[in-house]
């Protein structure tokens, strides 16, 4: 649990982060969007005190985190950033050994752990340990990064920006990645974005910050619905928001008992893209199949058009 | 069919055009300071032998010429070279009287020209062939062991250089180890003092400017104003603290060269340390606190060798520059290849002069390709790209 309160931090007269508080959940994801200038990173770089707050406390599990040296208190934080922030001049598995080798763990630990992380990224160990990082795709030197985050097993990891750089394409690919190891190794993550998006589509909880205000700390759903303030309602978007709220619930959740014709879609795709299909191949209903490739029912356009209607407050 | 020409082979055609017709291979002297006679190249070599220079040069010419292969370039550049190398040692020979000791024989405009051209044309079709580091070093060890083994077999002992060097072989080794050690130690000094500042000026921005403004300032100083300012400085010491003059410290000597050098090799090794470091990507640093270095662990992890090919080609800037401003020494006592040029000016004697002049030229050029190699491979591009 990471428990922020009353944070402040000032550059001479300018106020960044304005009183800041907000508590975050073990094993969840909250992501801190907003503008730049809004304070955003500024607030998440105050966890691992890279910035040093000018008042107020945050508490990780309860420990002020100003118990230990910055730099012991960041070797267990994770922390990656845009553009991956890779070191030019160390191979790929150097890289992720950086964390375990700081904390001194043995050779034999740290390659298992090396190896471990670029097979769960997908990347052979013996082809891209020896690499160094321009030899890389994009993607792949994002993919590296959080593997370099995630070496030493923290149970919190700061992302800031983390998919900034990437095409649409391996962005959607690279947050996919994100859920499943959150979901796999629990760890709690705080992640700072520009794009509502993405915030909706990976958080448990939302932070919007403006102005070094932390306007509305909710859940996507809550956001969606009732948007504290214009500028949160504005950052949502209006034009797409009963779309956004369908893409945060499963097309599972929409069934309805019934047959219908052609292609199935999966339980596991959200609504918002079942609606996409509906609308796209112009037929009234389409069959839902579960995991196994069972006909479960099928969702309709007119279930799902209700579905996306503002819920009542 | 259009026949193109390459530009640098017409260049080395005009230059070999004018050292063959135009002007003298070799110069002949009945002692070591009289006026000398120019010697065509087909007067200054045996009959056998100007006929064949000749031919090589004019083959060599003509693929240089036209756009041919790197690689055969090369070779015939190279094959022009030798020939030159061995055949000016063969004028030697041919032009010396039986017999005669005080005849002296050097090489002339013509052989220095021709030198010249072919150096270049190599020098170019070696780099068309973008070579790498490893190779570069071996070409220059393949180019010292000829001239060692051509200098070692003697077919050059008539030449007036080499004449000059027999006179004062002891002295010359002794020179040359003086002018190594004050070239070596004072960049070694300007590397042990001038990095840490170089760190310092990174971290603190106030210091930054004024050490840059004050070390810029010392490179203005004319070496032989900066030798006079500090024959005052360093007699006091030598006259006033217990043990200086011992380790040989006094106003004149090897001691205000090796301070001047000294003094000459910070700013390069300065400016370069601050923007090596400047220019370590702010994602690295931000990275390298994020995952929990200390600022200790920051600096030598990740700093310093992301900035390191850059540090590394001051202290190339600082050794090629300083062989050179060794020479200066000699003025002062401080001795050196230098020694050998102001006596051979003092008494008119070309020869001497060259004695000084051509090893430090050589030596210098010798430091540049290995430093240049160095810089290459020390630089994260170029780590394992093509491997």
């Amino acid at each position: 649990m990471i428990e922020i309160e009353n944070i402040t931090k000032r550059y001479g007269a300018a106020t960044v982060v304005n009183n800041v508080s907000l508590v975050v959940e073990p094993r969840t994801v909250t992501v801190i969007v907003g503008t730049s200038g809004s304070g955003k990173t500024t607030l998440m770089r105050m966890i691992n005190r890279l910035v040093e707050p000018t008042s107020g406390i945050i508490k990780l599990d309860g420990e002020d985190n100003r118990t230990l040296p910055g730099y012991e208190l960041r070797r267990r934080i994770g922390y990656a950033i845009q553009g991956h922030g890779l070191f030019p001049h160390r191979t790929v598995a150097q890289n992720i050994a950086v964390v375990p080798e700081l904390l001194s763990w043995d050779k034999a630990r740290i390659d298992g752990r090396v190896s471990e992380l670029l097979s769960l990224f997908q990347l052979d160990p013996e082809t891209f340990g020896p690499r160094y990082p321009h030899e890389l795709s994009g993607g792949q030197q994002q993919r590296i990064g959080v593997a370099r985050a995630l070496a030493a097993e923290p149970n919190v990891l700061l992302m800031d920006e983390p998919f900034g750089a990437l095409d649409p394409v391996i962005r959607s690919k690279a947050q996919e990645d994100l859920l499943a190891i959150q979901k796999r190794f629990g760890t709690t993550i705080i992640l700072v974005t520009h794009d509502m998006e993405e915030a909706i589509h990976l958080g448990h909880k939302i932070a919007v910050m403006d102005g070094g205000n932390l306007l509305q700390y909710a859940t996507p759903a809550e956001i969606l619905a009732n948007p504290a303030t214009d500028f949160v309602a504005t950052l949502v978007g209006t034009g797409d928001r009963p779309f956004r709220f369908l893409s945060l619930s499963p097309a599972g959740d929409a069934v309805e008992p019934g047959n219908a014709e052609g292609e199935a879609i999966p339980a596991s795709a959200t609504q918002r893209d079942a609606l996409a299909e509906l609308l796209w191949s112009g037929r009234p209903a389409l069959p839902v199949v579960n995991d196994a490739g069972k006909a479960i029912g099928r969702v309709t356009v007119e279930g799902l058009v209700k579905r996306a209607s503002r819920p009542a407050a | 069919m259009v026949v193109r020409l390459d530009k640098l082979g017409v260049v080395t055609a005009l230059i070999t055009g004018y050292a063959v017709a135009g002007a003298p291979f070799a110069t002949f002297r009945a002692n070591r300071i009289v006026a000398g006679e120019p010697q065509t190249l087909l007067a200054a070599l045996p009959s056998w032998a100007g006929p064949t220079l000749l031919t090589i040069v004019a083959l060599a010419v003509i693929i240089g010429l036209f756009r041919t292969p790197s690689t055969l370039r090369l070779a015939a550049s190279f094959a022009a070279l030798a020939a030159l190398f061995l055949l000016i040692g063969t004028a030697a020979e041919h032009l010396t009287p039986p017999g005669n000791t005080y005849a002296r024989v050097s090489p002339a405009s013509g052989f220095w020209l021709l030198l010249f051209a072919f150096a270049l044309l190599a020098a170019d079709s070696l780099t068309r062939l973008r070579p790498t580091p490893l190779i570069r070093i071996l070409v220059l060890i393949l180019a010292g062991a000829f001239i060692g083994s051509v200098l070692v077999s003697g077919s050059w002992d008539k030449l007036s250089i080499l004449k000059e060097y027999s006179a004062r072989a002891d002295n010359f080794w002794a020179e040359a180890s003086k002018h190594v050690t004050l070239a070596l130690g004072s960049l070694a000094a300007a590397v042990i003092i001038g990095i840490p500042l170089g760190i310092l000026c990174h971290r603190v921005q106030k210091l930054r400017a004024a050490v840059l403004n004050v070390l810029n300032i010392v490179q203005t100083i004319p070496s032989i104003a900066l030798f006079g300012i500090m024959i005052a400085p360093l007699g006091w010491i030598a006259a006033n603290v217990p043990g200086a003059a011992e380790i040989g410290i006094k106003g004149i000597g090897m001691a205000p060269a090796f301070v001047a050098l000294f003094l000459y090799s910070l700013l390069p090794v300065v400016a370069n340390t601050v923007v090596g470091l400047a220019g370590v990507p702010a994602q690295a640093n931000d990275a390298a606190r994020g995952v929990g270095m200390t600022e200790r662990q920051r600096l030598f992890r990740v700093e310093f060798p992301l900035a390191f090919p850059v540090i590394l080609t001051g202290v190339r800037i600082v050794l090629v520059q300083n062989i050179g401003l060794a020479t200066i020494a000699a003025l002062i006592g401080g001795g050196g290849f230098g020694v050998f040029v102001f006596q051979g000016i003092g008494q008119t004697a070309m020869d001497l002069v060259l004695l000084g002049a051509v090893p430090t030229v050589l030596l210098a050029f010798a430091a540049a390709i290995i430093l240049d190699a160095a810089v290459e491979l020390s630089s994260p591009a170029h780590s394992r790209t093509s491997a």
